[in-house]
């Protein structure tokens, strides 16, 4: 057997969960690294295929207009081009994906290009595929397109305005989706509250995780079986797959996924599809392998954002001793161009209505209307993070206006450890967790027994110094059941997903993922199952890397995304690994004329508990049954090749009452930050940061770290600057990271790390999904900046100029009505 | 024109387009996919080589420039199957998620480490600020330059 060495254990965790027996728990070597340590990963566009064909797309330089005429005939006339693609073919060829609202949002019309219209700056119009990149991007100059510019509509809260203008004629609105939730009994709580506290407007601002690697595929079409074949980063093909086939008139089998290495994806490869079938379209056209990959531009211009969410007229109805009791909110939602994956976004914030808190009287307004703007798709945190930022920006402010401690208001308000499995107003079940205490571990980290001393030592120094924390919980492993609350029609509910565990011919244990890994160490954790419930080390475990729908190792929800890969993925991985020690040991009692259950598994062997000399290696298994199988009986029932689809235990949500388990697990983030704000340029500095995580059992410790550290870099971005800003018309004014200023190296506050392990009971290894975060970075730092400057922060993202004018400006966002 | 560059020890010789970016000639022409590219603005880094001895990022460099160019990419940094020391402490420290910035990464945490073998916390972030990472935060990353600084 070959040996792993394993990293000594970080000296930052604070507090660990039961002492570890195997490798799950243990910081094994990564299994990806050596290759992308290299240069030797393959990314989608590392690949490439004879004569293959570079697309370039036309995009709209307006963010509203009529499209009058398309003429493509001079770029064709370029030596080198191959052809081209336009909307109107696209209406032909292909139906519009399938929309997952009700009216109105079900009657928009959303196709591969444009037909007909532009509803966003950068909206693919016609694409052209050339020898090379440089070329298609000459022949896409000689496309010429006549626009008739249309007012645009920019600003969310303007869209239900009488003459606003519509983006989607056929369905004569620019609402997608609107409904209320309504829970517990709001008049009650504030007929019992002391004080209710009114909050005018709170503006969640739109971002994204912008993934290193830009989007894209290579496309190749077989004319003889009619199936195309795409070599890509799409992270949820599933999906990808039941917007795309039907579109292309074909059933599913037709389309083959392909994953390798993937350059991040936060949610934001998730609606690839338009693009995906423009390629599918042109590669059958021009019988031809078809290269697209996104230009960084293209991708901040027209991907896909983060929802922009507004919530106004909040309505908080607090006791006198600091109770809070509910709250009322009319949310706004801002999808952009198009609803795609969107509409879902609705509901999926209802998974932690209550955010860290027990209050029990909840009502919710929520539109969700299209804009001029670009398309938004998940993106980290997607959906809750918005609602939790408003949960924490709700707690932060009552406790500034009526003077309460914003720890004491959290540790009072929030779920006790003694409550879990805790019932949310609206039926989801909080598994596990202990959020006070991972409070005080954050709170211990960034030292604030000594918080005035350095509020007094900053203000000495001419800066103002502000201390916020964000208390967020990370909702994992979905029931797609609550699609059915935003259209009962969908049919859609549960979750599932696949692995594949096979003992081959010279004792190879192979395993296959339906998940699409973009950087979550997938194949060593898998490893750490699979060589933990068959005996052997994690280095005797090939995990292959990526996905390929070729492997049959998929369902209906196979991907990443939405933090659950700890439950989901490994849960069909421990079954798979589960199956296949019961047919190792079925065999292998076989050889040994003894009963199964004599028959252990270690170090690489089946052998007879207590009799270590009688041993079959694993090679003798796979040999036996794969190449030389005469004379074994005919009733065994063994393939050492095992399937397993995880399907957590899930109902339908009762949809009148918006009511049910949305999601199966729910990790906790308590984050504490520490800022100091110069007055006189609004420029600030987190000095001091700390992010405490539980997430159950952690199979890799060192990955969850990882993921922590991330989350917390891209919610510090989306605090700090990180804004994909719209001037009036339409235009996006950070289209490239020269002005959409991510974290680098030096932007990073020095960071502190706790961990504690509270085991999800639902779960089969004790673990939640993670990776996610809910945005804990922007909701301390907005509460810290609250705190330094005394005045109620009303946006998520805080540049400094922002800041500057915050100090200026006249407060008077709040009221408090009360005895 | 015609141009030859020596890279990671090899020299090729390859006609190319006058307009053609040293970072696509690396990727499309000598089929090198190492090095990454992205973004269009030369901000990222994904694409650090060493050029000459520098630090540079390939997407700002015409091919034709190249001409005669000793360059190095991370392809080139391990010898024989035995992976450097900083790209054993990328691993050992878990610098590293989806690996796509991490080429460019381990460009310029070598430049640095060849210039200056104890470098502070402080230059070490100065060093890799041209590098964007979108997953780790630079957390694990700073560190594991830290554990081969002498």
């Amino acid at each position: 057997m070959t040996e792993t060495t394993v990293a000594p254990p970080k000296p930052v965790v604070v507090e660990e969960g039961k002492p570890q027996k195997g490798w799950a728990g243990q910081n094994v070597p990564r299994k990806e690294d050596k290759r992308l340590l290299q240069g030797e990963g393959v990314f989608f566009d590392d690949i490439k295929r004879h004569e293959m064909g570079y697309v370039h797309f036309v995009r709209s330089p307006y963010a509203h207009a009529r499209i009058k005429s398309v003429d493509v005939s001079k770029a064709l006339e370029l030596q080198g081009v191959y052809g081209t693609l336009t909307g109107d073919e696209v209406a032909i060829l292909t139906d519009p994906f399938f929309e997952l609202s009700v009216p109105p949002g079900a009657h928009m019309k959303d196709y591969a290009l444009a037909v007909g219209k532009v509803r966003h700056l950068g909206e693919p119009v016609a694409a052209v595929v050339a020898s090379t990149r440089e070329l298609a991007r000459d022949a896409s100059e000689l496309i010429e397109v006549e626009f008739e510019p249309l007012e645009p509509l920019v600003d969310a809260r303007r869209a239900q305005d009488d003459g606003a203008p519509i983006l989607h004629d056929e369905a004569g609105s620019n609402v997608v989706w609107d409904g209320t939730f309504d829970w517990g009994d709001f008049e009650g709580a504030v007929a019992e509250a002391d004080h209710v506290v009114k909050i005018k407007e709170l503006h969640f601002d739109r971002f994204s995780s912008t993934p290193l690697e830009c989007s894209g595929c290579l496309v190749e079409y077989n004319r003889g079986t009619g199936q195309w074949t795409m070599y890509c980063n799409h992270q949820m093909p599933g999906v990808g797959a039941i917007w795309m086939a039907p579109s292309l008139r074909v059933g599913l089998d037709k389309l083959r996924f392909v994953t390798q290495d993937i350059g991040g994806a936060f949610g934001n490869k998730i609606c690839l599809h338009p693009y995906f079938v423009a390629c599918c379209l042109l590669a059958r056209k021009l019988n031809r392998a078809i290269q697209w990959t996104e230009w960084r531009t293209d991708q901040h211009t027209a991907n896909a954002h983060g929802n922009e969410r507004w919530f106004q007229d909040i309505e908080v109805p607090v006791k006198a001793d600091g109770t809070l009791l509910g709250f009322k909110v009319r949310a706004v939602d801002d999808c952009g161009a198009f609803p795609r994956y969107e509409p879902l976004g609705c509901i999926i914030w209802a998974q932690v209505t209550p955010g860290c808190y027990r209050w029990r009287n909840i009502r919710v307004d929520f539109t969700q209307v299209t804009t001029n703007k670009s398309p938004v798709s998940p993106n980290r945190g997607y959906s809750r993070m918005q609602h939790l930022w408003l949960t924490e920006r709700i707690i932060d402010i009552v406790a500034h206006e009526l003077g309460l401690d914003p720890v004491e208001v959290r540790k009072k308000n929030y779920v006790k450890h003694d409550e879990f499995p805790y019932e949310t107003p609206n039926g989801c079940i909080y598994d596990s967790g202990d959020y006070a205490r991972c409070l005080d571990i954050a709170l211990e980290l960034v030292g604030y027994d000594q918080l005035e001393k350095r509020r007094a030592e900053a203000k000495s120094r001419g800066k103002l110094l502000g201390f916020g924390i964000g208390s967020t919980l990370d909702s994992g492993t979905n029931n797609f059941g609550q699609s059915m609350i935003l259209n009962p029609e969908l049919q859609f509910s549960g979750n599932n997903e696949v692995a594949t565990v096979k003992l081959d011919i010279f004792g190879e244990i192979v395993v296959t993922l339906g998940t699409v890994p973009q950087g979550q160490g997938h194949e060593t954790t898998a490893a750490q199952v699979v060589s933990d419930i068959l005996g052997c080390s994690p280095d005797d475990v090939n995990v292959r890397p990526g996905h390929d729908t070729y492997w049959n190792s998929h369902a209906g929800f196979s991907g990443t995304y939405a933090s659950q890969f700890a439950v989901t993925g490994l849960g069909a991985v421990k079954g798979a690994a589960d199956m296949l020690a019961g047919e190792m040991r079925k065999l292998a009692s076989v050889v040994f004329g003894c009963s199964d259950e004599d028959i252990e598994l270690a170090e690489g062997q089946a052998r007879i508990k207590g009799n270590p000399e009688a041993a079959l290696p694993f090679m003798a298994l796979g040999a036996i049954l794969n190449a030389n199988n005469a004379g074994l009986p005919e009733d065994l029932d063994v393939t050492l090749n095992c399937r397993y689809v995880y399907r957590p235990p899930f109902e339908k949500p009762d949809v009148e009452r918006k009511y049910g388990n949305l999601t199966l697990t729910y990790a906790t983030q308590i984050h504490a930050c520490i800022v100091e704000v110069d007055p006189e340029t609004g420029v600030y500095e987190i000095v001091d940061y700390a992010a405490v995580d539980d997430c159950g059992k952690r199979i890799h410790p060192q990955i969850v770290e990882g993921q922590v550290h991330g989350a917390t870099a891209q919610a510090l971005g989306a605090a700090t600057h990180e804004s994909f800003t719209y001037d009036a018309d339409g235009n996006l004014m950070t289209p490239n990271f020269y002005d959409y200023h991510v974290p680098h190296a030096l932007d990073m506050p020095p960071m502190k790390n706790g961990f504690i392990e509270s085991e999800s009971p639902f779960t089969p290894l004790g673990a939640k999904g993670m990776g996610e975060g809910g945005g804990a970075g922007i909701h301390a730092v907005c509460a810290a900046l609250q705190d330094a400057t005394g005045k109620t922060v009303t946006e998520s993202c805080n540049p400094y100029n922002r800041v500057w004018e915050l100090l200026r400006s006249e407060d008077g966002h709040v009221e408090v009505t009360g005895r | 024109m015609t141009i030859s560059v020596e890279v990671d020890g090899t020299r090729y010789e390859r006609e190319v387009d006058a307009r053609r970016l040293l970072v696509h000639f690396l990727r499309d022409d000598l089929n090198l996919t190492g090095t990454h590219i992205g973004c269009d603005t030369g901000n990222c880094g994904a694409c650090s080589i060493i050029y000459n001895g520098t630090l540079i990022k390939s997407c700002m460099v015409l091919a034709v420039q190249a001409d005669g160019a000793r360059i190095e990419t991370v392809e080139g940094l391990a010898e024989e199957g035995e992976l450097t020391d900083i790209q054993q402490a990328f691993s050992a420290h878990h610098a590293l998620q989806c690996g796509y910035c991490t080429p460019g990464m381990l460009m310029s945490a070598t430049a640095l480490l060849r210039g200056n073998k104890s470098p502070s916390e402080e230059e070490i972030r100065r060093a890799i600020q041209g590098n964007i990472c979108r997953c780790t935060g630079y957390v694990n990353i700073v560190e594991a330059i830290k554990s081969v600084s002498a």
